[in-house]
């Protein structure tokens, strides 16, 4: 069995976003980036599957600049075998990565396609779904728990109301949730030898995919700044702020 | 438990100036050395925060051609003013009466974060290993006792020590030479300091912590090049330490302020003083109505040269600021860093090559314009143990009359956690309350850091003793801990009336200020799971 694992670069989730003094975007110079976080559980989880003897081939794949290779490679030094990494510059959106990942599908021809359920930075939570639409195939999304059967997986869902537990046939598409599983290191010996792992390079246009926006960003702005509480002397003028003030009840 | 080991020719710790310079010049000298490179922040660059005004000499030496490489070397800075700050007024110190030293027209506005990037770019593409998120944990020695290289922390070990399932053991990395460039107070240095007696007949090493922020500012306030220092205001008279303000690219103002920690006021806390500062009419005109976007700080060496250790030991070289390379009345600490390390290259080539002994890495500093630079700067400092004004004075005499050739000099006494006097003794400072607009409060300054540690792992600042902050320190210091960390690290809380002294690890930005300034050295300093700390940006 061979699973294909989408990673993405993102800011890394303990640096503070800031905001282009025009408005056009976010600030991403000499900021720090890092795998999506429900990515890496997206690798650790195909990773375990392949040590348990279920899964024969992982392999990594991204989509971006340059500088996203190194996130194949950290991908590669948890355990994954191979990286591809489609080469995009600018904003690409769900569909294209969808479009691409398709591509890729149709080339690879894996039995299964994990990710993370959503990214950080713009947080659609839509390529995996896409991707099944695309595909025909299977989703189950929001994985906290994935047993693999012998031509079904057993996939325990976050959902609103708890978990769920479904049954879907392979091939099929997983997302990947937080609970999923706790990431190993990467260990430095491992990362050498991640170096020397196989990394294929294309680009968007040679899978024949177009990655032109399809929404124009307007403006992002930073939220409205907080303003500071008040203290109120008794339940009575708190009642009355509450209703006449803050009109909530 | 044996550990896996890796072998190099060469292992360096520590990703910053001195480091990334003595891989570059290593791999100049000799394309064949392996050489590899620890670093304990997440990215190379993260940990580093400095001023920065940048003297070009040393790069010059090492990319004669770096002006077409498309360096972050770019302000020139175009102007310079020197004020004395009162309460209220300024007075401006006319540059012409400044000492050579301290003049900045050839230098350049850097951030030395980014130029660290860009250093580590130049070593990859030569083809030294970097490993950003590895933090040497541990110094392994061979039987004959000399350095033999040195292991990475364990990751994944929980609050208790045990180990979780995502366990993974640290490393040990073999070297022909280790070379230790930890920076200000390394905790691997200061065991090799100890151990090899570098020290032995130095004056105590001196410490400074230096606060930064980075604003960003209207175009009428920038003047891209301005480089200005104050003294005076808010510190008195007995107090070491002044601002720099400079105005790099992108309407940005680097605006920091460095305070000798032989402060002796245990109710003084250095980041307050820092915002009480920016309140100053001077300083306020150029930030109101800006955005601070960065905030960090970290300890930095004063010592110079009679401070400054043997550099050399069986197997290992202690170069930058591990040893105490930084020029203090230059205020700059960038070019020797990196020139240190690059001596240290030609040392272990010739070492490594000719059999020659580490100890002609002495011959080497002593014939380099370095040991020229912190000779003529050694007396500026300990001049300053007599107050400002004494300070400024000497400093004059000796700097611009003789150009630091005077036939003495003058001696650091004391170490700096010495210095502190009891609370009771020492008048008690009311700091401003934060208006949330020029000044702030340490939570929302940390959280600028990105500052992050994996939580349930150890704590990484070890108590000699846990009961001495309460049961010593709060009577006698009114703990200065709480005050003397830069990100609210250390906290006295009371519980149901007995007194509990708390360590929030996890704000820490590895200045390593509590492990110079504890009075009883009480505060150790270890490295935490790799990756954690800061994130700076361009600080």
């Amino acid at each position: 069995m061979k699973i294909l694992v989408a990673v993405k670069r993102v800011i890394d989730y303990n640096v503070q976003i800031r905001v282009k003094e025009d408005n056009s975007g976010i600030v991403t110079d000499n900021v720090k980036m890092s795998t999506n976080p429900p990515d890496d559980n997206a690798i650790e989880e195909a990773v375990k599957i392949k040590e348990a003897g279920k899964a024969t081939e992982i392999v990594a794949i991204t989509i971006g600049d340059d500088k996203a290779q190194e996130t194949v490679r950290k991908a590669l030094a948890v355990g994954a075998d191979r990286g591809i990494h489609v080469k995009a510059d600018g904003i690409i959106e769900p569909l294209a990565v969808s479009k691409i990942l398709k591509a890729v599908v149709e080339k690879e021809k894996p039995d299964l396609v994990f990710m993370g359920k959503q990214a950080i930075d713009d947080d659609c939570n839509q390529t995996g779904q896409m991707l099944a639409a695309l595909l025909n195939w299977p989703q189950a999304t929001f994985a906290s728990k994935i047993d693999v059967k012998d031509k079904s997986l057993e996939v325990t869902r976050e959902v609103d109301e708890g978990l769920e537990t479904i049954e879907v046939n392979i091939p099929a598409i997983v997302t990947c949730d937080l609970r999923l599983n706790e990431p190993r290191y990467a260990s430095l010996p491992n990362i050498m030898k991640a170096k020397k792992k196989p990394l294929d390079q294309m680009s968007a246009k040679d899978l024949g995919v177009d990655t032109n926006p399809r929404i124009e960003q307007i403006k992002v702005e930073e939220p409205p700044k907080r303003k500071a509480g008040i203290k109120v002397a008794n339940v009575a003028e708190l009642v009355n702020k509450l209703k006449n003030e803050a009109k909530v009840i | 438990m044996s550990r896996e080991v890796m072998e190099y020719d060469v292992v360096i710790v520590g990703g910053g100036p001195s480091g990334l310079s003595a891989a570059i010049k290593l791999k100049q000298l000799n394309p064949e050395t392996n050489v590899c490179v620890l670093e304990k922040a997440s990215e190379i660059g993260a940990h580093i925060l400095s001023g920065n005004v940048f003297e070009t000499k040393a790069l010059d030496e090492l990319f004669p051609n770096w002006k077409e490489l498309n360096t972050p070397v770019k302000t020139k800075v175009t102007k310079e003013k020197f004020l004395f700050l009162g309460k209220t007024k300024s007075f401006s110190w006319p540059t012409w009466l400044l000492p050579k030293v301290q003049k900045n027209h050839n230098n350049y506005i850097i951030s030395l974060a980014n130029m660290c990037r860009w250093l580590a770019e130049q070593a990859e593409a030569l083809g030294v290993e970097i490993f950003p998120g590895f933090p040497a944990s541990e110094i392994i020695y061979n039987e004959d006792g000399s350095v033999k290289g040195v292991a990475t922390q364990d990751m994944g070990i929980d609050k208790e020590g045990n180990k979780k399932d995502s366990f993974e053991s640290g490393i040990e990395l073999h070297a022909k030479v280790t070379v230790f460039a930890e920076g200000c107070r390394g905790h691997l240095g200061k065991q090799l300091i100890k151990q090899f007696e570098l020290n032995k007949g130095k004056d105590p090493q001196q410490y400074g912590i230096g606060l930064k922020e980075i604003w960003e500012v209207d175009e009428n306030q920038h003047e891209e090049g301005l480089v200005m220092h104050t003294a005076g205001w808010p510190l008195d008279n007995k107090t070491y330490g002044g601002s720099f303000m400079y105005h790099a690219e992108n309407k940005q103002i680097f605006l920091g302020y460095v305070i000798g920690l032989d402060y002796k006021n245990p109710h003084l806390s250095p980041f307050d003083e820092f915002q009480r500062f920016k309140t100053h009419p001077s300083i306020k005109k150029y930030i109101e109505g800006g955005k601070r976007i960065s905030y960090g700080a970290r300890a930095l060496i004063e010592g110079g040269l009679q401070s400054l250790p043997q550099m050399f030991m069986p197997g290992a070289l202690l170069i930058g600021c591990d040893a105490g390379t930084l020029n203090m009345p230059k205020i700059k600490g960038s070019h020797t860093a990196m020139k240190s390390g690059m001596i240290a290259a030609e040392t272990i080539i010739e070492h490594l090559k000719n059999k020659k002994p580490l100890s002609i890495y002495e011959e080497k500093f002593k014939k380099s314009w370095l040991y020229e630079e912190l000779f003529a700067a050694r007396n500026v400092k300990p001049s300053f143990s007599w107050g400002l004004i004494l300070g400024i004075i000497f400093t004059g005499i000796d700097q611009i009359l003789f150009r630091g050739k005077l036939p003495f000099t003058l001696s650091h006494k004391h170490a700096d956690h010495e210095a502190l006097m009891p609370a009771d003794k020492m008048p008690k400072i009311e700091y401003p309350k934060p208006d949330n607009v020029l000044t702030f409060d340490k939570t929302s300054s940390v959280y600028l850091t990105g500052t992050n540690h994996t939580d349930n792992q150890p704590v990484h600042l070890h108590l000699k003793n846990p009961e001495l902050p309460i049961s010593f320190n709060v009577a006698k210091y009114d703990e200065p801990a709480q005050r003397y960390c830069p990100a609210g690290v250390y906290e006295v809380q009371k519980e149901n009336e007995v007194l509990k002294f708390v360590i929030n690890s996890q704000n820490c930005i590895h200045c390593k200020t509590c492990d110079i300034k504890e009075p009883s050295q009480n505060i150790n300093w270890v490295t935490p799971e790799g990756g954690g700390g800061p994130r700076y940006g361009n600080m």
